[in-house]
């Protein structure tokens, strides 16, 4: 549905978007994750016929953003970062605005802004003026105006941005049921969204793609060199050479935890499991195991890992062994 | 087809902000004040002059024209008044969307620049147009109480030349409103803008070289002394359609390339 080739965006000297490529298919959900500046909203902007790229294509349903844009943008429906609204329009008249540069006939109009309305849930705020709406309803304006038309392709740049967690919930639950019929690209910094909503996850830093899996994958990924946390009560030398007398264990850091209990991170060799050995080698020396659990990355973790400079030198999770339960 | 469609959507946008803000009263107010009080002014003054010529002996003085008297001075009158109001019809017209971000939304609509661009400047133009109907209304009075109906065609071509020289004005305007996102620098270059164009009239001089004669040829006012007469030039009608058609030109062009530039 969306074929993104090498695309490149250059501002005089500055770099925003560089090589970018990646598809989406027919009524996926793709998170679009990264920080802020990383190219999300240069990206989306191209492929919604706002920007020319530099270099590179992309191509929306078939037509080329930038040989066809009026065919591209007949199927694309967009939330800027910013919901574009009217303050002195009544949010009907600004959706039946909408919908007329939309190319929606007049007849199918009404049925259509009501239909938006519905789904984006601002029937109760239909007559009133756009400058009197809160946040979390302008942005839900935003949203209807994008589906307005019921396009087969829906980019929201950072749709949940300023809204309460309750309007969040809503948001990603609507966000939810629009895929299968819709194919989304959705930009966000928060986490926890992706993995609710998305089914494949584009990460990009600087302006480039640096990881690209679903949610699950990505941080299973990271999983084989995640420490494993073992809590034991007794004394510490014993619980200590029980544990590195466990085959596949390569480092151990004790970590005082209480009057008598002690926290053990236990590194072992990548996609090696060893947690049967570890409980039953503490227990059987008699001490008490308290707990013990795979201190496993979030997407939080691998986030940060790939896009922040600092854990460049990192092990990157293509240089990591695919290792999985 | 649909292109109209999409002129039509955007100009009736503009419309109900004209409307649905003080701009459009604001606007119809002083203009329809001011022609009231010049229509008075002039008329007055031509009665008195007639009544002094009739009082002449031997036969009356020269044949007095409703045209010198009162179009001729009221159009010239008025035309400063379109040079102070339509910078403010068009100021916020780019620079306001831009601001907003609504710029966003109509760009990636399925609708071209050059559509947005004349269904704005169709608004701002229908205002103007609603602006000076409603100022010929103290114009009709003429034909109830006149027992000899003046000319209709010099307030016909009269009203073309203001509708004309204003259109100039709102296609100008409306590029100086792509250049910045803050309506009030739009509205005061605008102004200057137009003050520039104003001014190279004055160098219309009998005595002028051929240089200062072109430089006054591009003045706005020049082509409008002849309509006021009464005498439709094709030259003028062309000037004018031309100076339009470069400033939706340059508007066009100014709001494409932002997004090349942006």
């Amino acid at each position: 549905m969306i074929e993104v080739e090498s695309l490149t965006k250059r501002y005089g000297r500055a770099t925003a978007v560089d090589g970018v490529s990646f598809r989406v298919e027919k009524g996926e959900i793709l998170g679009f994750l990264g920080p802020n500046g990383a190219g999300k909203t240069t990206t989306m902007r191209i492929l919604t016929c706002y920007l020319p790229p530099t270099e590179g294509t992309a191509r929306v349903a078939g037509y080329d953003v930038f040989k066809d844009p009026l065919e591209v943008k007949k199927r694309v429906g967009y939330i800027p970062e910013t919901p574009p609204l009217y303050p002195d329009m009544e949010v009907e008249t600004f959706l039946d605005f909408c919908g007329k540069i939309k190319g929606i006939p007049g007849k199918e109009r009404k049925a259509k802004v009501a239909e938006a309305t519905e789904k984006a849930r601002i029937g109760d705020v239909r007559t009133k003026l756009i400058s009197k709406l809160s946040k979390g309803y302008r942005q839900r304006v935003g949203l209807a105006q994008a589906i307005l038309a019921n396009p087969e392709v829906l980019i929201l740049d950072e749709p949940t941005a300023g809204l309460d967690p309750k309007q969040i919930i809503e948001t990603r639950e609507l966000i939810k049921s629009l895929g299968g019929d819709h194919t989304i690209i959705l930009s966000t910094h928060i986490l926890p969204e992706v993995e609710m909503t998305c089914g494949r996850v584009v990460i990009i830093s600087k302006g480039r793609v640096v990881a690209e899996d679903t949610p699950a994958n990505l941080t299973r990924r990271l999983k084989g060199s995640g420490a494993l946390r073992v809590e034991v009560r007794g004394d510490r030398g014993p619980a200590f050479d029980a544990l590195r007398a466990v085959p596949g264990v390569t480092a151990i850091r004790p970590r005082p935890d209480g009057p008598d209990a002690t926290v053990f991170e236990v590194d072992t060799e990548p996609g090696r499991d060893v947690r049967a050995e570890l409980a039953a080698a503490v227990v059987s020396r008699g001490l008490g195991l308290l707990g013990l659990h795979q201190a496993a990355m979030s997407l939080e973790d691998v986030f940060l890992q790939l896009t922040t400079t600092d854990a460049a030198a990192a092990p990157t999770p293509a240089a990591t062994p695919e290792v999985n339960a | 087809m649909t292109a109209l469609r999409n002129v039509m959507a955007i100009a009736e946008k503009e419309w109900r902000h004209y409307f649905g803000s003080p701009i459009a009263y604001v606007a119809l107010f002083v203009w329809t004040l001011l022609f009231g009080i010049f229509f008075y002014f002039s008329f007055a003054y031509f009665l008195e002059q007639s009544m002094r010529a009739m009082g002449m002996e031997y036969g009356g003085g020269m044949k007095m024209s409703l045209n010198d008297y009162l179009i001729g001075p009221v159009l010239r009158n008025m035309a400063v008044v379109a040079l102070f109001i339509s910078p403010m019809l068009t100021m916020r017209l780019f620079a306001e969307e831009k601001r907003q971000g609504t710029i966003e939304l109509l760009a990636t609509a399925p609708i071209r620049d050059i559509e947005v661009v004349l269904g704005k400047f169709l608004a701002a133009v229908g205002l103007y147009a609603l602006m000076i109907l409603s100022g010929l209304v103290n114009v009709a009075l003429i034909w109830i109480y006149a027992t000899n109906p003046p000319e209709w065609k010099p307030i016909l071509t009269g009203a073309l030349a203001l509708l004309l020289l204003g259109s100039c004005f709102i296609a100008l305007g409306l590029f100086v409103s792509t250049l910045t996102k803050n309506q009030i620098v739009a509205g005061i270059l605008a102004f200057c803008l137009f003050l520039g164009l104003w001014t190279l009239g004055w160098a219309d001089d009998p005595m002028a070289g051929p240089v200062m004669k072109t430089v006054a040829y591009l003045g706005v006012t020049t082509h409008m002394d002849e309509m006021a007469k009464g005498v439709l030039e094709l030259k003028d009608v062309v000037f004018y359609l031309s100076l339009i058609a470069f400033g939706l030109f340059l508007t066009h062009q100014s709001v494409e390339s932002q997004r090349w530039r942006a």
